[in-house]
């Protein structure tokens, strides 16, 4: 069981409201991510669930039960840390041990599970070893053993990979959504990383200022942001966000087209313009294109066998069914 | 930068250094030596001195005069007894100013050292009269609660400084295991600061094993350490320097030779945070 639920919730540090209050439900069993750019407030809002920071006003419910009150330790809940937080004077063993020792479980039950979670983890040949003896990568393995041996209502991931390099991120990504697919716990996982939101999530929420801008499956969020800044948050490339001229034509304040919605050719279309920078992948290639329709230049996705000259002619066209409208506050319009 | 330093630069700069470390050490190396001279000698030119003969007699004369080893126990009980006493007192008190720190707490840090700028004489009288009126003079359990105190605030700040530098992320980590305060100090605090606290403990067994204000005016003979051994050698009627100095003698090696032996966590003690 791991539901949470944060009814009006609310944080300040001294006068400065960081968390003004907000309400948000975690199903039992879901991945979720909140997601925003740094100092959004996601960190705080991890935490105020954990319990390390206590709330300002409103209550934090874990399985029906008011939680506000209660220390980190009687949650029930297991948080992996970015910088892991590993205990540098105890082996990998001890490590993962501890909080079943300090639930005062007896050695030999101790044992058991540390030999499953290292099973599970492939860290069977390092539980002798001190955290400083460890790669970055196995130092991660271990702070998630910690944390899955209590057999906790929920995880709580604070940016875990941000300290990986970036091939051992994509696996480590891989390995926490298998986890959850075998554990089948309540995972909230906290980055400043679209992708990793996109590619984890169950429900992703994407923060602002400590405002909850938009709550969704990824391809909710990715089809139909309900504001610009959701539009512009979630994809890589970023959404083209056009204002003025462009978008008056479709009576909108602002229109959103994905690079992967404009169609690019050297003979014609509704846009001009010339190409900039090219940025082949191999599988795809964006240009990025100085157009009329925009000040800003446009992300345009094409194949990856397409090749333009730096500086050369082109035409743009926008496919409509996908077009996104905002209106003047930046709300979609319908 | 690598700056670019002659040979002869190099021997000028190494002799005046000698020349300082040397000027620093004579008066010690100065005692040693007449601590083996006889009394009549003692007292001589500086060569001379050092052309008389060896002897021991002195060490006999102050091992029969006075009892070496119950001051030596004496100052053993009061340096680690006040050090131990001062850390239980210390480590709660770093753990809130370091890791639940409030708009005070600097405040309150400078406040505590403050008090090490005061006088010592001036409260010798509220304290002499707090003894008499507890049954506190001339007792060990007196001395080392009245050592604990005075340097108990560079205990404090020496153990802030080195939890400071211990990831408050770890504590947490430990909190959502499940750890209670008192574990998390116990299984996970302490170990980590246990090369801080090591060098905490020998600073402070030093400055206690020297401290000889409080010690000279509240013992007598029960409690007396080793510095009231060697006050007692400087008697009104003309100095006996060659016994006087196997006294010293005596009083020092020890902690010297602990100093010898763990300069390195010492340094490193002193040093911590300066450089990282």
């Amino acid at each position: 069981m791991g539901q949470i639920q944060l009814n009006q919730v609310s944080k300040s540090f001294g006068s400065v409201e960081v968390i003004p209050p907000l309400d948000l439900t975690i199903e039992d069993g879901e991945f979720v991510v909140f997601v925003g750019p740094s100092g959004c407030g996601k960190s705080t809002l991890l935490r105020l669930i954990a319990g390390l920071e206590d709330v300002t006003e409103g209550h934090v419910t874990i399985d029906g039960q008011d939680a506000t009150e209660v220390v980190p330790a009687k949650r029930g809940l297991a948080m992996v840390f970015q910088s892991y937080a590993l205990y540098p004077h105890m082996s990998v063993r001890k490590n993962i041990a501890f909080p079943l020792r300090m639930a005062g479980l007896d050695k030999a039950q101790q044992d058991k599970s540390v030999a499953q979670a290292a099973e599970v983890l492939n860290l069977t040949d390092y539980l002798d070893r001190r955290p400083g003896q460890l790669s970055g990568g196995q130092r991660q393995r271990v702070a998630i053993g910690r944390a899955i041996v209590r057999e906790p209502a929920a995880f709580l991931f604070d940016e875990p990979l941000s300290n990986l390099d970036a091939a051992l991120r994509v696996g480590m990504r891989l390995e926490i959504s298998e986890l959850h697919k075998r554990l089948k716990t309540t995972m909230i996982y906290v980055t400043h990383d679209q992708v990793e939101a996109m590619t984890m999530a169950d429900k992703i929420v994407v923060l602002q200022a400590g405002v909850i801008e938009q709550v969704g499956s990824p391809l909710e969020l990715y089809q139909r942001p309900r504001n610009t800044f959701v539009a512009g948050f979630i994809g890589s490339p970023k959404m083209n966000l056009i204002q003025g001229p462009g978008a008056d034509k479709y009576g909108a304040a602002t229109i959103g087209i994905r690079p992967e919605h404009i169609d690019i050719n050297e003979e014609e279309g509704l846009w001009h313009g010339t190409v900039g920078v090219s940025e082949h992948l191999g599988s795809d290639t964006f240009f990025h294109v100085q157009c009329n329709a925009s000040h800003e230049p446009l992300t345009v996705r094409a194949t990856g066998e397409m090749a333009l000259e730096y500086g050369a002619e082109v035409h743009l066209t926008p496919r409509t069914e996908h077009l996104h409208k905002f209106d003047a506050k930046g709300l979609r319009m319908e | 930068m690598a700056r670019a330093v002659t040979t002869r630069q190099k021997t000028i700069n190494s002799l005046a250094a000698w020349a300082v470390g040397l000027l620093i050490f004579f008066p010690i190396l100065w005692i040693f030596v007449m601590s083996f001279k006889a009394e009549g000698d003692a007292i001589k030119t500086p060569l001379e001195v050092l052309a008389a003969p060896w002897t021991l007699e002195n060490y006999g004369v102050v091992q029969e005069r006075s009892n070496y080893s119950r001051h030596f126990a004496n100052s053993v009980i009061l340096a680690f007894g006040s050090t131990l006493l001062g850390l239980l007192v210390a480590v709660p008190a770093a753990w809130a100013m370091a890791f639940v720190p409030s708009k005070r707490t600097k405040d309150i840090l400078l406040w505590m050292l403050s008090t090490k700028m005061l006088p010592a004489v001036g409260v010798l009288y509220p304290i002499y009269l707090l003894f008499i009126r507890l049954g506190l003079l001339d007792s060990r359990a007196g001395l080392v609660v009245v050592l604990m105190l005075i340097n108990l605030p560079i205990i404090v700040w020496m153990l802030y400084t080195y939890f400071r530098e211990i990831p408050g992320e770890i504590l947490e980590a430990a909190r959502m295991d499940g750890a209670t305060l008192h574990e998390e100090i116990l299984y996970v605090l302490t170990p980590m600061a246990i090369p801080g606290m090591a060098s905490t403990l020998l600073l402070n067994v030093i400055l206690a094993w020297n401290e000889a204000f409080w010690t000279l005016n509240l013992t007598a003979a029960k409690a007396a350490p080793l510095t009231a051994f060697i006050a007692s050698y400087s008697s009104p009627e003309g100095l006996f320097y060659a016994k006087l100095s196997a006294a010293s003698t005596m009083a020092i090696a020890p902690i010297l030779i602990m100093g010898w032996f763990s300069q390195k966590q010492l340094v490193r003690g002193l040093t911590f945070g300066a450089v990282k």
